[in-house]
């Protein structure tokens, strides 16, 4: 296949809006090749979409599916002679979410948060979302073990139980959720800073974290420890996320701050509350080793949900929505809310600014990627709108007029000027999460790389509207959607990664003692994974 | 002799996963670790097993697969139910079936824990896995359910006596029954109170107000003080659970009743932790919740007549659809409704051409047009189930079948009826 005449945006190549031809070959980029020729003129060329944090599969997901009926049906998709039948909106079900992720010209998808314990039912629902490559984080910041090693100070075992957790849930990286938090939340409680205790076991977010980064590390795993912060949505608790990167910093490894806009907040209570992005933005300016994507705010219906129960109960609490809560022995917690992010709300308003803040001050596009924590800031199929509000500075004062009056002076956004360029959005969407992922054959159109490509018809003046149909999608090296269409379904590989590591022997027996279910049945059989890759450790 | 360890049972929402089963010469010779119903599950997994039938004429399986998509090819408004005793795959491909015929579809929930459902939608709730229970409950609330006879090893493995984590076992927790009539249950735990048939919605409420604070004198038949001292114990634990079943879900009041369990719940977390789970009573009820909600949005009572999910509980659950007797055909997986449903239901399903898919013979088997025997998953073929609380395990396959597994059945009738 050629992709004739397009203009590429390939950053991980240092390719800039280029005039030049791509060739495919066995699902592959190739120098050379013959055979079906796309004429890409007038159009924008970038690799496919990478998203490195969403909520698209698992018992959580499903809970949040199961509770909205009022969200579905609204949003009816019905099926066609090459696609099935589902429903939207903020949580799509699995097919629907392949097929919009599809039209956005995204290949590439992660469940930022697997539960050990129910993974098996996560991998049940990527296997039933088509289109896209994807994998799963495993949630390990309040797990038994990683406290109990942590306590004793045993590395060896820490490192060996890490290791064995990835590959029994066939996990790709290592998620904390609020750390130490939630195990306190089993007891009704939270933990209030980084150097508070978890009950029972005497250890510290900060040491939970700080060991998980050392493990990480020292795993050689792809992607570096994916950490939803402590304090999350706290009026004036942006300091415990820059203490959380300087944790990170000073045991020299490398931390993924995820949905950062959630832990920005400045001022003292909600009435006060203030965007705190200008100093978040200059501790991850400040070091090499960290980096974070948005969460950005999408004004309209969202579903919270979060591995973080106590957050979920606050946000119950101030709503009065409904509130599931779902907590999972040894291991973690999750909660599920509606939310409605109204721009006359002030302070739904305030957080919208703070997204697009961090992105404007973060000064190098590498470190950051566009994610709506989706659906928990709004639903991925909105990104469009985020790539608007990054590339114009008209599109945000536009926005910026119709929102609570007081938003914009808690924040620094009205006087920010930059504007993205096609070569930036590109890194944040494809480029910057495929090399955090470690995806080497990811988010480029290299030599080599996986023929994952999207072309668009790039309009000016209609930036959302360019990005929210993509002309063409490419994946492995076939044509799958078209004018916005999906022509044919597809179904890609789960990625895993496969560190050393066994299970400790004294955990087997606390393992038959606790948990519920026997240890020969806990680890995902190989039946879960009919199309996978083991993404190797450095 | 083959000695199978770690196996889930198939049989109720509990999913022991901790059975041995002894296999000689391709026979299940013996069980240990399991309770008296799926000991008889295991054993007589042979005995009264279904036969390829059409129209009350013995025909190979691939006449009878032909005929059952015959019939839902040509039907206008057909019904699809069951699902609850077969595996997550099999139910996948009942949802692919549905989506294709236009079907409506519905799951063995509709009938118990639908209302359960119902008001988790209005209101959402406080759950957890069962483990969190053995670990950490000092009090146990069971309301409306009689685990000691339906969920013969809950109280051993999961809520009363297991030691776990936090709890040494029986005499670290205080549990309660609530129901009707004292049954087995009743004689396990250190309290029982008697609430009127027909009004849990009444002492669910008085407990709320009791709880803030309301001067109760007594509701449902139950003097204010046990009720102001029940309010006191759920206050005060450090972990609680409220476990319920059939007895709150389907008496007076249904999903109501059931708003006001989860409602009293999520009020409870203002003072301490608390949960609530619903006793599922079918191995893989809640996979079929789990499915049909990833594929569609809704967990049961589910129409494609219009090319995308559409739904509506009452119009397009089983027994509504054939008491108004509008659906014009059936396929009934893993299930026995003839055995459960109204008179009238039942009638209608006698009366139009029905298709069974099930491992034995069954009051469903006896009146359809077309019978599909299949294999037992979790004996004679492998899946997926969800345990009560949402926990996936995988079953096994502990003797070799003749017959299909289920969802190799749907898999046929699909690519008939023009998947």
């Amino acid at each position: 296949m050629i992709i004739k005449n397009g203009t590429v945006y390939d950053p991980l190549n240092g390719i800039n809006g280029e005039r030049m031809d791509l060739f495919i070959e066995g699902g592959r980029m190739v120098e050379e090749a013959k055979g079906e020729v796309i004429d890409a003129s007038g159009l924008i060329v970038l690799p496919g979409g990478v998203d490195l944090h969403s909520h698209v599969a698992g018992s959580k997901v499903n809970l949040g599916r199961l509770m909205r009926p009022e969200d579905h049906r609204r949003d009816p998709v019905p099926r066609t002679e090459i696609t099935r039948s589902g429903t939207g909106y903020t949580v799509p079900t699995t097919y629907v979410t392949g097929y919009r992720y599809a039209i956005l010209g995204y290949t590439t998808v992660m469940e930022a948060a697997m539960p050990p314990l129910t993974a098996r039912h996560v991998h049940e629902e990527l296997n039933d979302i088509p289109m896209v490559d994807k994998g799963a984080f495993t949630m390990m910041g309040n797990n038994h073990f990683v406290m109990k090693y942590l306590k004793e100070g045993n590395w060896e075992n820490l490192r060996n139980f890490v290791g064995w957790l990835l590959k029994a849930t066939k996990g790709y990286a290592i998620k904390l959720v609020n750390p130490g938090g939630v195990e306190n939340w089993k007891w009704g409680k939270n933990v209030e800073g980084l150097d508070d205790r978890v009950e029972n076991y005497g250890v510290t977010p900060r040491e939970i974290i700080r060991g998980l980064a050392r493990v990480n590390e020292e795993l050689g795993l792809p992607h570096p420890i994916h950490v939803h912060c402590n304090k999350l949505g706290v009026p004036g608790g942006f300091g415990t996320v820059i203490e959380t990167v300087e944790t990170v910093m000073a045991e020299k490894a490398r931390i993924h701050v995820t949905h950062i806009q959630f832990n920005s907040y400045g001022g003292e209570d909600w009435a006060t509350l203030s965007s705190a992005a200008p100093e978040v933005a200059k501790a991850l300016n400040r070091f090499a080793g960290a980096t974070c994507d948005l969460g950005q705010v999408i004004f309209g219906e969202a579903t919270t949900m979060t591995g973080d129960g106590p957050w979920q109960h606050q946000l119950f609490k101030l709503t009065g929505n409904k509130w599931y809560n779902s907590d999972v022995e040894m291991e973690v917690g999750a909660g599920i809310v509606p939310y409605t992010f109204k721009p006359k709300s002030l302070v739904n308003a305030v957080q919208w600014t703070i997204g697009l803040e961090v992105a404007l001050l973060v000064e190098d596009p590498w470190k950051l990627v566009l994610t709506t924590d989706h659906p928990n800031a709004g639903p991925f199929y909105r990104y469009p709108k985020v790539i608007e509000w990054l590339m114009s500075k008209k599109a945000r004062e536009k926005t910026l007029s119709e929102i609570h009056r007081v938003a914009p002076s808690r924040s620094t956004l009205p006087s920010l000027d930059r504007e993205y360029s096609l070569y930036e959005i590109a890194v944040v969407t494809r480029a910057a999460p495929a090399r955090l992922l470690g995806l080497k054959r990811k988010g480029h159109l290299g030599v080599g790389a996986d023929a994952d490509v999207a072309l668009y018809e790039f309009r000016e003046d209609d930036i959302e509207g360019s990005f929210s149909r993509a002309r063409y999608v490419i994946k492995d090296g076939e044509i799958v959607v078209k004018d916005g269409r999906v022509v044919k379904e597809c179904w890609g590989r789960t990625f895993w990664v496969s560190p050393p590591g066994e299970l400790p022997e004294d955990a087997r027996q606390e393992f038959e003692r606790h948990y519920t279910v026997s240890l020969e049945n806990y680890p995902v059989e190989s039946e879960y994974l009919p199309r996978s890759e083991v993404i190797p450790c450095r | 002799m083959v000695l199978c360890k770690g196996v889930v049972c198939p049989f109720c929402g509990c999913l022991c996963d901790d059975l041995e089963v002894e296999v000689e010469n391709g026979r299940i010779v013996s069980t240990k670790n399991a309770c008296p119903v799926s000991r008889s599950k295991f054993l007589s997994h042979a005995e009264d097993r279904a036969k390829p039938m059409v129209g009350g004429r013995e025909v190979s399986v691939e006449e009878a697969i032909g005929e059952a998509a015959r019939i839902l090819r040509e039907a206008d408004f057909p019904l699809i139910y069951g699902l609850s005793s077969t595996e997550s795959d099999a139910q996948r491909m009942a949802v692919r079936l549905a989506e294709l015929t236009g079907a409506s579809l519905d799951n063995t929930s509709s009938t118990c824990h639908g209302p359960t459902v119902l008001a988790a939608q209005e209101c959402g709730a406080v759950k957890c896995t069962l483990g969190e229970v053995k670990n950490r409950a000092d009090l146990i609330v069971f309301w409306g359910c009689n685990p000691a006879e339906a969920h013969i090893r809950h109280p051993i493995r999961y809520s009363l006596t297991p030691a776990g984590m936090y709890r040494q076992g029986k005499k670290d927790r205080f549990v309660v029954h609530v129901d009707v009539r004292e049954t087995r249950t009743s004689k396990m735990v250190n309290q029982f109170v008697k609430v009127q048939m027909g009004k849990d919605y009444e002492l669910l409420s008085a407990l709320r107000a009791a709880l803030r604070g309301y001067e109760v004198k007594g509701a449902a038949g139950v003097p204010g003080e046990v009720i102001r001292g029940l309010a006191e114990r759920m206050k005060g634990c450090r972990f609680g659970i409220i476990f319920f079943g059939m007895g709150l879900t389907m008496s007076r009041g249904k999903n109501l009743n059931i708003d006001a369990a989860l409602r009293l719940v999520r009020d409870l977390n203002e003072h301490t932790k608390f949960l609530i789970m619903p006793m599922r009573g079918h191995f893989n009820v809640s996979g079929a919740n789990e499915v049909l909600t990833w594929l569609t949005g809704y967990p049961f009572a589910v129409n494609f007549s219009r090319g995308y999910p559409v739904y509506n509980p009452g119009e397009f659950s089983a027994v509504d659809l054939l008491c108004r007797e509008e659906c014009d055909a059936a396929l009934i997986l893993a299930s026995d409704p003839a055995a459960h449903f109204p008179a009238a239901a039942v009638r209608h399903l006698a009366s139009i051409p029905t298709v069974v898919i099930d491992p034995k013979v069954s009051l469903t088997s006896k009146l359809a047009r077309v019978v599909i025997p299949s294999a037992i998953a979790g004996i004679e073929c492998e899946g997926t189930a969800y345990r009560m609380d949402g926990v996936p395990l995988r079953l096994k396959r502990i003797v070799d079948s003749p017959y299909l597994p289920d969802r190799e059945i749907l898999e046929r009738i699909i690519e008939r009826v023009g998947g």
